[in-house]
């Protein structure tokens, strides 16, 4: 299929359709909105369910309704919609049902303003409801990942019947690139343990409430043993000129655009700078970390909060090298310029870096 | 109404054995003298009278009913605090022929699901709610629920139900009764036989009004609690009859189940093969929407970075798109980025356009080499940022005399009158589009009038934008040859 302009928002809408997605349920909220508009007039047309909940807090339990009932349901909000729904996520994952939830974030706390921030990492990737459970968190960076992320996410709430976050900023939601969908579109069959109101599903339970304490256990260990699992397999990462590396970037959604932007900037000024941008949040791309610790001699964090991401990263070094950390928050996004600017001052006094020391 | 049969035997919608409850199968978790338990039975007998078994699904709440489906051999799905009619909305949306019961205390709908039960309710979901109000939190000890009757005395009202402080119990039929959607709400008790015996008939109503497919159906029972109210069995059963009755009357308060309107079917879904002409992805004849051409090469190395700035309204974001899609049907990579939000809807707007003949880093134009300036307040705020050499056109008959750049390209002209000579000020955005294609030739004449096309719907306005366009080129032209 040919490539076609599509807002970000949009793009999720149409792939989640593609994907079978057979059921919207949300509250509209800027930066987000488009993302409640698209569903409203392409799921009626698409045989499916839009409803516009009272709440987030509805909209959540709606979810944990159409997964139970085995149909491929989505939602999509901003961080304080997100807020609204962490119950939800508790109580999906504890009783392993999957759902998709884009996070199109903006400032905060409070109502903080429209703009794009990522204070909501630790609410979405650490789990801001209670209990043992992750949220699986995919962190598009461009359009065609919108659609492309949105796909994966369905497919990965299935694979391991847990709510999958879209987690994309409100730069990302807004810009309008090129994309190419998937052309045939797909409905997968309901899952054997789904409650339809038939003779096959009447013995199926859904709930997240175990009583004894050695039952729970075991429960917990089983939630446990899935995202240890994901940390194995789901894991997503892009290195970007990584090969030669002294100094690696690190940046998720739209401060990975930026990032590459001073990747280019850096290396025709001498410096040997190199990029990963997480795809997956949860589970972190501790591995890829690690690997490229053994040739760069330092990493720098970019984000849009006062430090978030930047811990997942620090945990992953282990101390192993050191970690510089720049950020802009209230919606602000730094310029290529400013970041260079930023390398350049922690980096510059040491470059040219000949000797490079392997450790491990 | 129709009679009422007695059954002396366990309905089979009961399990026989309570294979879910840890430990003594046989019996039950509720106290002795619970509402809950003649609740239950009455249900299962109402829908094994209907015949609804297989199909019906029960949502189990939180509080004493927490566990209700230990005991109800239906498809069981147990959700969190006060949120059973959003659970049960979703599941009878996704599963129209299921028989979708969603049980609730007073803690559960009364406190903190009133948003849940409400909306449903306001929305007409065809589900059938059991709202069992014993005016106490049982499960958690005790404590002063919504329908607490003033005075009652509780853990947490230790002085009594004060309406000062506490407010007054909650009606919650007569709130529901305020609504245009419900199709039948009616209070029933369990204070003595006859009150149980009228319930049955109650619960047997408003699960068949559901298989009838009517709308949203709502049954209150008056519930003896004997063990936090402190009595005896057949001492709180009175309490109920006499006492409960009082502040909540027994009674029908809606009954449209003769004249509700049948609920239009789901229109069956579209094939497949259809959803991506449904999502735009294609035409009707399945090719792709950008008129099927296959793709073009770019036809020279390029690396446009635009910035479009005015007031909201001048169409700054328009003239953006345009740019785009036009340079995506020529083959190069693009990206458009708004500023959006309330900035949308008064004061400024611009959009941040990226033109290149390699993959796009980022989308943010933070150092333009193009810049598209409608009104002053944009062409100072952005006039340092471009790049040496770059071009800015700017909407007005003069240059503010500070705003001098020599190492850049100036084009000054006043689009919007140009625009107007036009018949419409607002295609001042399309004359200087015409004004930077003739200037930078940039994009081919046919790849912009293609874009347009796409973009423009109204036949009228497609016609203003192709002299606006005609006008920025000629004025261009006119202004080298001058």
């Amino acid at each position: 299929m040919r490539k076609q302009l599509c807002k970000g928002n949009e793009a999720i809408v149409k792939a989640a359709v593609l994907a079978g997605c057979r059921a919207y349920y949300g509250y509209p909220i800027t930066p987000a909105s488009e993302i409640a508009e698209a569903a409203a007039l392409y799921l009626p047309q698409a045989g499916g369910i839009f409803l516009q909940a009272e709440s987030e807090v509805a909209a959540v339990n709606m979810l944990y309704g159409a997964a139970a009932a085995g149909v491929r349901a989505m939602s999509a909000s901003s961080g304080p919609g997100i807020s609204l729904m962490q119950e939800g996520f508790s109580y999906l994952a504890g009783a392993e049902l999957p759902c998709v939830v884009a996070d199109i974030t903006r400032g905060g706390p409070g109502l903080g303003n429209i703009a794009p921030e990522q204070g909501d990492y630790n609410q979405i990737v650490k789990g801001g409801g209670h209990g043992n459970y992750r949220n699986l968190v995919l962190a598009p960076a461009s359009v065609q990942e919108m659609a492309d992320l949105t796909t994966l996410a369905f497919d990965l709430a299935d694979e391991y019947r847990n709510p999958v976050v879209v987690l994309a900023d409100g730069n990302i939601g807004q810009v309008m690139e090129p994309v190419e969908f998937a052309s045939r579109a797909f409905v997968p069959p309901p899952p054997e343990w789904t409650v339809r109101g038939t003779a096959e599903t009447r013995h199926n339970l859904i709930c997240s409430i175990y009583l004894e304490p050695d039952l729970l256990e075991r429960h917990v260990r089983k939630l446990e043993a899935k995202y240890q699992r994901a940390e194995r397999e789901a894991v997503r990462a892009e290195c970007w000129r990584t090969e030669d590396a002294e100094i690696v970037l690190v940046g998720y959604g739209i401060v990975g655009r930026v990032l590459k932007a001073v990747v280019e900037m850096a290396r025709a000024r001498g410096l040997a700078v190199g990029l990963l941008r997480p795809i997956t949040l949860f589970p972190f791309p501790v591995a890829q970390i690690r690997e490229l610790s053994r040739r760069a001699k330092a990493f720098a964090v970019v984000e849009l909060s006062t430090g978030q991401l930047v811990d997942d990263v620090r945990l992953a070094l282990e101390g192993r090298r050191p970690v510089e950390f720049y950020s802009r928050v209230g919606g602000n996004v730094p310029s290529a310029e400013e970041v260079l600017a930023f390398v350049e001052r922690k980096f510059r006094a040491c470059a040219p870096m000949e000797e490079v020391l392997i450790h491990g | 109404m129709a009679d009422y049969t007695v059954i002396h035997e366990k309905a089979s919608s009961f399990y026989d054995v309570f294979e879910r409850k840890a430990e003594l199968q046989h019996q039950t978790h509720y106290c002795p003298g619970c509402g809950h338990g003649i609740t239950h039975k009455l249900l299962a007998q109402a829908i094994d009278a209907l015949g609804v078994q297989d199909r019906t699904v029960l949502i189990s709440p939180v509080g004493c009913s927490v566990f209700a489906y230990y005991y109800l051999d239906v498809g069981n799905i147990q959700v969190a605090h006060g949120r059973a009619p959003a659970v049960a909305t979703a599941v009878k949306r996704s599963r129209p022929e299921s028989i979708v019961i969603a049980y609730q205390g007073d803690g559960d709908l009364a406190a903190i699901g009133t948003a849940e039960i409400i909306h449903a309710a306001n929305r007409g979901e065809p589900i059938t709610v059991v709202f069992v109000n014993n005016g106490i939190y049982g499960m958690t000890g005790g404590q002063m629920a919504p329908t607490t009757p003033l005075g009652g005395k509780t853990t947490t009202s230790p002085f009594g139900r004060n309406q000062w402080t506490d407010g007054f119990p909650m009606h919650v039929c007569e709130l529901l009764a305020s609504l245009e959607a419900p199709v039948y709400i009616e209070r029933v008790a369990l204070g003595n036989n006859k009150q149980i015996m009228q319930a049955a008939r109650v619960l047997r109503r408003a699960v068949e009004n559901q298989v009838k497919g009517l709308g949203f159906s709502f049954v209150e029972v008056l519930s003896p609690c004997p063990t936090i109210w402190k009595m005896q069995p057949v001492e709180a059963q009175r309490f109920v009859e006499r006492e409960m009755t009082k502040t909540f009357r027994v009674t029908n308060l809606r009954d449209r189940t003769k004249e509700a309107p049948a609920r239009p079917a789901p229109a069956p879904p579209p094939a497949l093969v259809d959803i991506p002409r449904i999502l735009g992805l294609v035409n009707g004849d399945g090719a792709a929407t950008s008129e099927g051409r296959p793709p073009a090469r770019p036809a020279r190395a390029l690396d446009v970075r635009i910035k479009v700035a005015g007031f909201g309204g001048q169409g700054v974001l328009m003239l953006g798109e345009v740019l785009a899609e036009a340079a995506l049907d020529a083959g190069y990579e693009v990206s458009w980025l708004p500023s959006y939000g309330p900035e949308m809807r008064s004061g400024t707007s611009n959009c941040h356009v990226r033109l290149s003949s390699v993959a796009i880093d980022s989308p943010l134009v933070s150092r333009p080499n193009v810049l598209l300036a409608l009104n002053e307040p944009s062409l100072r705020k952005f006039l340092a940022a471009v790049e040496p050499d770059g071009i800015i056109l700017y909407n007005s008959e003069h240059l503010p005399e500070d705003c001098a750049r020599p190492d850049v390209r100036m084009v000054t002209m006043p689009f919007t009158e140009l625009a107007d000579q036009l018949g419409n000020s607002k295609a001042a955005n399309i004359v200087m589009l015409g004004a930077l294609l003739e200037t930078t030739a940039l994009l081919d004449q046919e790849r912009v009038t293609g874009a347009l096309r796409r973009k423009v719907k109204s036949q009228k306005w497609f016609e203003l934008d192709l002299a606006a366009l005609a006008k920025g080129r000629e004025e261009v032209r006119k202004g080298a040859s001058s």
